[in-house]
């Protein structure tokens, strides 16, 4: 059904007029022009289209505009403050925690998920929570070591 | 600070008409410094001249330098950054050898308008090709400018002078000092690269180093640009009825429904029907209401029948190797032992789908598209559309992931068309089904291995035939005196029609993932047999010291403790040759003889790649390849029958993930005195047969077909 729909997006209001069975993904991406958050499989197994409502982490490209009426979004966009990297940017950045980059906004995101969850998450948590974000280019070893490292967390885990 | 690369590209595009020639090109180009080189011997014959269309750049280069007076260098060339890291690195040996910071270098890549022609980026070749040239371009342009700085600073020599940053300064009197920028300035020089001595390796001071990736930041806030990140104005998305099968051909279709939507548009132009919309999904939508009948293809090959019918229908055997006599070795010896490997079709499965954006401006073709191959794919453009290749250009934005699977682009084609029908932009982004179906796979293959012993165990003989992966690596290096190797087809093309029921291709490290999986499994075996340590053994067959020395530095770190396999251990190791790098990977796994699960926990892989450009890449790409190689080990494999792809995403298709991360440690040789070597793709070669060995090594179970699912490793525990 095509109706108005409001929400925050990156801490601000947006509203549009959109047929609300439309998956969130193609809205932010092509509508809003918001093209940090990728698709890749468009069936929630891959995890690049990662973003975050209402501090859960959510897969964009199966989730409809109208379950975010009235909630607030954070996309890979919204990440950085005036011009600042979050920690967790800054961590992938040092680690070098991409090779083509691709799945790289999904991975931050859903990374930024965990941590508002539990601050300091060990290695096995990290594995767990990250496991159905698919990276092709095999940066594994390094996301995980980023995600510690923004956690603040010791190397290596618990 | 960061430049945005992107607004410069615009910038210097708007400078540039459509076809440009030699003339034309040198003075639309701008004021600099020019260095003008080609990155290979073969690179300016490449260009396929005799297709319709002169090419639009001079053809005895294809790669240049400008130093410009804004104190900028940048590097024009035709690779593409996949992902691999080659933007920096190649930034990193142009600083080095030009003494300025990295910082000021831009890399320009892939487009066909601006770089000169270039074949793809592919093969680990960016490093190993183009290093060495780019190099003595840069040295060129700062001998150039040397000699410029004597004149300006009126100096007899250039022997005083120093460089840094970009800055020359007279050592004797520093108040004597220009710019790089300064003495460029307004004016316009040009060289052809000669012969100019490079930099001596101690002399480098960002070679080896571990800089910032020049990718970073665009990447780490989403800012990175992808084909389908492109929108110009007034773009239609197109979603394309596809076949159920390669080979079924449409009967009837009815669109009647689909184009109710409002704002949808159904084209049909040739094979090809496409539902057209401003938005994505709501062209999928309407795609999804269009009812086709399709005539089923003849029935052919599925995934169990494949290996029969390749043996059968391969080309001829060609002969890749020889040496000694394979009569005389059959005399010699006393043990023999005969195997057969099977691995079956692999899909590259990039996080990106094949993607493309084309618009039509003043009679002139633009393509964005995600490809390892823009001038190739822009010959392409110019045919399916029939325009001259002047006036069509690719432009290659970041490209999520290739491993070989773009270098087909057939997406870009499909939107040129739809483009140049509807006179609107075109975008067109593959799902992730069409990306199965039209990959072009790694091939399955068949290699039959007959090797001979003496008493002592000594190898004396060996007849390797390998069918259908290709003979990359498939040469011996261990010490046989007889021996031969011989190949039958392969990814490329000269395939007899009907090889294989779909497209196959390159996929990282070609014919090597099969050929090394063949071979280590098969000297495993034959350790294994005379109750030798499997290290052991392989030394005693090894006299190449850049093998023997990654073995050794391989076990040494994995602490390596000899033993016959199978030892319960779960240890296991494999090395291999790979475009003139030496890699050696020892593995630990656990397997779980109930559910047959394996569990990779650690491997450890070293490798001789000659000079190493930038450590931290190396380490990249070698993590990447074992991680990715755990794939093709442990799960992946096509589905298909008749001609339909079964895997169409990735719940069938599986793909490593965080949870099969094993502990990864890498070890660089330090190896200056050679020349630099591919980096990206050597460990994956290794993974099936260190992981096979492993398994072995675990349970006694020794599998000889990738991959190695829980089903034929529980089978493979069956027959014990
Ligand atoms: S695109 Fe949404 S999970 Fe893959
Ligand atoms: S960095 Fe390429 S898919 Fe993860």
């Amino acid at each position: 059904m095509r109706r108005s729909i409001s929400f925050m997006l990156n801490g601000k209001p947006v509203q549009l007029t959109v047929d609300d069975d439309r998956m969130l993904l193609w809205v932010l991406r092509y509508d809003l022009g918001l093209t940090g958050t990728k698709f890749g499989c468009g069936a929630a197994l891959c995890g690049s289209c990662t973003v975050i409502v209402n501090d859960e982490a959510v897969r964009s490209c199966i989730t409809p505009v109208k379950e975010i009426a009235g909630k607030r979004v954070l996309t890979i966009e919204g990440l950085s403050t005036n011009g600042h990297l979050h920690p967790i940017q800054e961590a992938f950045l040092n680690h070098h925690a991409f090779q083509c980059g691709y799945c790289t906004p999904g991975m931050i995101v859903n990374a930024y998920a965990l941590l508002l969850k539990k601050a300091h998450p060990t290695r096995e948590e990290i594995i767990r929570h990250m496991d159905d974000n698919l990276c092709r280019c095999g940066s594994h070893t390094r996301i995980v070591d980023a995600i510690l490292e923004a956690a603040g967390s010791t190397k290596g885990g618990a | 600070m960061h430049r945005d690369e992107r607004n410069e590209v615009v910038e210097i595009a708007a400078d540039m008409a459509t076809g440009v020639s030699r003339r034309e090109f040198f003075q639309l180009a701008g004021t600099g410094l020019f260095i003008f080189f080609a990155t290979d011997p073969m690179a300016a014959f490449q260009e396929p001249s005799r297709l319709p269309g002169r090419p639009s750049y001079p053809t005895d280069f294809n790669a240049y330098l400008r130093i410009g007076g804004d104190s900028r260098v940048t590097c024009f060339v035709g690779k593409v950054e996949l992902g691999q890291g080659s933007k920096t690195a190649l930034a990193q040996l142009v600083a080095d050898e030009l003494d300025v910071s990295l910082d000021s270098v831009d890399m320009v890549m892939g487009d066909t308008d601006l770089c000169p022609w270039d074949m793809g980026t592919f093969g680990s070749l960016t490093i190993r090709q183009f290093g060495p040239v780019l190099r003595g371009a840069a040295a060129e342009a700062r001998a150039v400018l040397l000699q410029m700085s004597a004149d300006y600073l009126h100096l007899p020599s250039v022997e005083q002078l120093r460089v840094k940053d970009g800055v020359v300064t007279c050592a004797q009197d520093e108040h004597k000092t220009v710019s790089y920028a300064k003495l460029v300035e307004g004016k316009r020089i040009e060289r052809h690269l000669d012969k100019v001595p490079v930099k001596a390796v101690s002399a480098f001071t960002v070679i080896g180093k571990a800089p910032r990736r020049k990718d970073a930041l665009e990447k780490v806030t989403g800012r990175a640009r992808y084909a389908g990140d492109m929108t110009p104005p007034g773009t239609l998305h197109a979603r394309i009825l596809r076949p159920p099968a390669h080979g079924a051909t449409v009967k009837e279709f009815d669109t009647a429904v689909a184009e109710k939507i409002p704002g949808v548009r159904v084209i049909r132009d040739g094979e090809m029907i496409a539902v057209l919309h401003e938005q994505p999904d709501i062209a999928d939508r309407a795609l999804g209401l269009i009812r086709a009948r399709f005539e089923p293809p003849q029935p052919s090959e599925d995934d169990r029948t494949i290996f029969d019918h390749l043996l059968k229908a391969a080309p001829p055997l060609q002969m890749v190797d020889e040496k000694g006599s394979l009569a005389e070795g059959e005399k010699l010896a006393t043990r023999v032992v005969e195997e057969t490997y099977l691995n079956s079709y692999v899909a590259h499965a990039a996080m990106e789908t094949h993607s493309a954006v084309a618009a039509i401006e003043g009679g002139k073709l633009t393509v964005w598209a995600s490809t390892q191959t823009p001038f190739p794919v822009r010959q392409q453009l110019a045919q399916a559309v029939g325009f001259t290749p002047e006036n069509v250009r690719v432009i290659t934005p970041y490209v999520g992931g290739g491993f070989g699977g773009k270098s087909a682009s057939r997406q870009a084609v499909e939107a040129a068309r739809l483009a140049k029908i509807t006179g609107k932009p075109v975008q067109v982004v593959w799902d992730r089904a069409e990306e199965f179906f039209y990959d072009t796979f790694r091939p399955a293959a068949v290699v039959k291995i007959r090797s001979g012993q003496n008493d002592a165990g000594k190898l004396l003989l060996w007849d390797y035939r390998v069918y259908c992966a290709g003979e990359r690596e498939a040469r011996q290096f261990y010490d046989i005196p007889h021996q031969r190797t011989q190949s039958a087809g392969g990814w490329g093309g000269g395939n007899p029609p009907g090889l294989h029921p779909f497209a196959v291709g390159p996929w990282r490290a070609p014919s090597v993932n099969t050929n090394t999986f063949a071979r280590e499994s098969h000297i495993d075996i034959l350790a294994s047999k005379l109750g030798r340590d499997p290290l052991e053994f392989r030394l005693a067959h090894l006299s190449h010291p850049r093998m023997r020395r990654v073995l050794l530095a391989a076990t040494n770190q994995f602490g390596w403790k000899p033993a016959p396999g199978p030892s319960g251990r779960g240890v296991g190791l494999a090395c291999a040759t790979d475009v003139g790098t030496y890699v050696a990977t020892v593995a630990e796994v656990a397997v779980n003889k109930s559910t047959g699960n394996v569990e990779v926990k650690r491997v450890v892989c070293a490798q001789d790649q000659g000079v190493t450009v930038n450590p931290d890449g190396s380490r990249q790409q070698m993590e990447g390849s074992m991680t990715m190689g755990m794939g093709y080990a442990l799960a992946e494999e096509v589905h298909f029958k008749d001609g339909a792809v079964l895997d169409r995403n990735f719940d069938t298709y599986q793909i490593p993930r965080f949870s099969w991360l094993p502990r990864i440690e890498t070890i660089l040789i330090e190896n200056p005195e050679t020349p630099a070597s591919g980096c990206g793709e050597p460990p994956i070669t290794t993974m099936g047969a260190v992981v096979a060995n492993a398994i072995f090594d675990a349970t006694g179970a020794r599998l000889r077909q990738l991959p190695m699912t829980p089903a034929r490793l529980k089978a493979a525990l069956r027959q014990g």
